[in-house]
């Protein structure tokens, strides 16, 4: 895909830009006017070199929602407020979608991280969020594969469909594996883990019915 | 995320984000009387919360939402991206975080006489009616619609709800009796 | 190959009459287990174990449930014993988990639960996130250890599209890049096919680092210095493999 100037531009001012658009259409009570923001920000979509497929990829999930809610206004209230609130909602669906299709994953994950930064006096670590969304994108695809095989295993015993075979051995596995990955975590970040010495302690007292007591509620 | 989450509790929350997102590869059944299709996935939050407690339930949940936000394809029906958050079931998705910490609080609560039953009621307390509670005002004000109006549309899920609430008690229960992680963090190794 | 003269002919029991030596601080190098004993619930896995590690190979061997995996959690801090202490040159476990981590790295048996990051590169990385490196350095040392386990090429590969015995060299060169002095293995091949086996057992065997490996993979210890046989939580034989092995074999059958 080409990079276009939408492309270039800063993650965090292309997220703040559709903050405050959205925020914007809100107070938009003309039909007209939002019919012509609407095409505003689908004419964007060319000069972002995305093709109208990338345009109607974002729509099509909600278009049968948009037919309902056009034909309830309609009927209830006016043809007018109708055509408001589906502009509206198909605006503000295409400016996301055009911010994320013109960011990298990566970089949205930087400027979370970086707007996570200034909460640090307020307990919230940045390290352990970006941390976080590594696991889930590191995993994801590990656990798809295993609904597969998990799926697979259950067809062949003839329980095909059914939620309970397929949902409950995959959460067993999914627990089961996580022990392994914190140990792994913690035996490989040779770094100061303020957890370290906090967690000894309540490893140990695990055997003491006392402690395990307390530890229910967190 | 607080200071006081452990690399372990880390690995939970960002385990059930993915887990959530790989529900959505299940296939969606239709129920004959309904005859809304349910997904899988909306059984993420109340199973997050059943199985992780209130803390790390939510927490999962926020995860989740900000892989949607950054683009991942994750929501059933392959949805991503900032745009999932403009539209009016956006109330549906946020009361995921809600929901779960809600369903979590009461499985924490209840933990020692923990029944399937009593699962099933605190996954509908907090999957049903606290993910309805904020779902369908954020709705009404999103389409402008009446109350009374967005209720009904979203009633239609509801017996899905329930048979979610009712599979996410009988998982609880047998996660607790094989891998409690509400009480118990640390496991022998093999 | 490098083999220890030591001898191994008998158990050693710290603080014993006899032993070798009884390290007083500052310690010699080497991993010291001195009288740990540790439960799991009513289970009692480890019974006064007392042994001190100074080999370049070392293997553990051992029926499942014998307390040789728990065994190996307590080297570098991963668990820490209910009763005893576990140092590593010099640095107790209990309370150095910072300096133990950067002197023993650890294996893990399943690759794909030692994977943390979604793409080869920034997973050898992680372990570099706490040190007072430069980009550059960091940079440098990344392209070192990827370029020494011929994982180069798949530097922006997603790790869940590689291969076994890929996955297990990635998971082992996420250790080595925090350079270790000793790399413990909890069976590093029982995942592997052939192959992919004996490629790991080939570069665990030219290794620099100190190797305590646990392993039932018989082969893959031959020519190690030095094999610890557990049972029932206890250490039942400690020599050179092949008088361990055979007194392993034996009570095996």
């Amino acid at each position: 895909m080409s990079r276009s100037i939408l492309h270039r531009l800063p993650a965090g001012l292309k997220l703040t830009a559709l903050a405050a658009a959205g925020s914007a259409v809100i107070w938009v009570s003309d039909w007209r006017v939002m019919v012509d923001l609407l095409l505003l920000v689908a004419l964007a979509f060319p000069v972002a070199r995305l093709g109208r497929g990338a345009l109607v990829q974002q729509l099509r999930p909600l278009l049968p929602m948009l037919v309902v809610l056009f034909l309830a206004q309609g009927l209830m209230a006016s043809w007018t407020e109708a055509a408001l609130v589906i502009a509206r909602i198909a605006t503000l669906v295409l400016m996301a979608g055009l911010v994320t299709l013109t960011t990298r994953t990566e970089d949205l994950i930087a400027t979370v991280e970086r707007l996570l930064t200034p909460l640090a006096p307020l307990g919230v670590n940045p390290g352990k969020v970006s941390l976080a969304f590594s696991l889930a994108l590191r995993f994801l695809p590990v656990i798809a594969e295993e609904a597969e095989r998990v799926h697979e295993a259950q067809s062949a015993r003839g329980l095909g469909n059914s939620p309970l075979a397929l949902a409950l051995p995959l959460i067993v596995r999914v627990l089961k594996s996580a022990e392994d990955i914190a140990d792994a975590i913690e035996a490989r970040s040779g770094h100061d883990d303020p957890d370290c010495p906090q967690e000894k302690p309540q490893r140990r007292a695990r055997f003491n019915p006392l402690a395990a007591l307390k530890t229910v509620k967190e | 995320m607080s200071t006081s989450l452990s690399t372990r509790d880390i690995v939970y929350i960002a385990l059930f984000a993915a887990l959530t997102a790989a529900l959505a590869l299940f296939p969606p059944i239709t129920i004959p009387l309904v005859g809304v299709p349910i997904t899988a996935q909306s059984m993420g939050p109340m199973l997050a919360g059943a199985i992780l407690g209130a803390k790390r339930g939510a927490l999962s949940m926020v995860l989740l939402l900000a892989l949607v936000a950054i683009g991942l394809p994750i929501l059933a029906g392959g949805r991503g991206g900032l745009g999932v958050f403009a539209g009016p079931t956006v109330g549906f998705l946020l009361g995921w975080i809600p929901a779960a910490w809600v369903v979590g609080l009461l499985h924490e609560l209840g933990w020692r006489k923990l029944t399937v039953i009593g699962s099933f009621t605190h996954a509908m307390i907090g999957g049903i009616i606290v993910l309805y509670a904020i779902g369908v005002p954020v709705l009404a004000v999103h389409a402008s619609l009446p109350l009374k109006t967005a209720l009904f549309g979203s009633a239609a899920f509801i017996p899905g709800d329930l048979i979610k609430a009712a599979l996410t008690g009988v998982i609880a229960m047998a996660v607790k009796r094989a891998h409690p992680i509400i009480e118990v963090r640390q496991s022998q190794p093999a | 190959m490098i083999r220890s003269s030591v001898g191994h002919m008998f158990p050693r029991l710290h603080g014993a009459a006899g032993s070798v030596s009884v390290p007083s601080l500052p310690a010699a190098p080497g991993i010291e287990i001195a009288e740990v004993s540790h439960r799991f619930g009513d289970t009692e896995v480890l019974r006064n174990v007392s042994v001190t590690l100074t080999e370049r190979r070392i293997a553990i061997v051992g029926a499942n449930g014998s307390g040789k995996s728990t065994f190996s959690r307590l080297l570098n801090g991963l668990l820490v014993p209910e009763r005893g202490r576990v140092t590593v040159d010099g640095h107790d476990t209990a309370n150095a988990a910072k300096a133990v981590r950067r002197k023993v790295g650890f294996v893990f048996q399943n690759p794909d639960n030692q994977i943390v990051f979604p793409t080869v590169a920034e997973d050898v990385a992680f372990g570099l996130k706490g040190q007072k490196l430069s980009a550059d350095e960091r940079a440098e040392r990344v392209e070192e250890i990827l370029a020494r386990y011929g994982l180069e090429h798949l530097r922006d590969r997603p790790a869940h599209k590689l291969s076994g015995g890929q996955k297990q060299l990635l998971a082992l060169a996420g250790v080595l890049i925090t350079r270790p002095d000793y790399v413990v293995f909890d069976e590093p091949t029982t995942l592997l096919d052939l192959r992919n086996a004996r490629m790991v057992g080939q570069v665990i065997n030219t290794l620099a680092q100190t190797a305590i490996v646990v392993t039932h993979d018989l082969p893959l210890i031959e020519a190690f210095d030095r094999v610890l046989v557990f049972d029932q939580g206890r250490i039942i034989a400690d020599d050179v493999p092949s008088k361990a092995l055979s007194e392993y074999v034996r009570r095996m059958q």
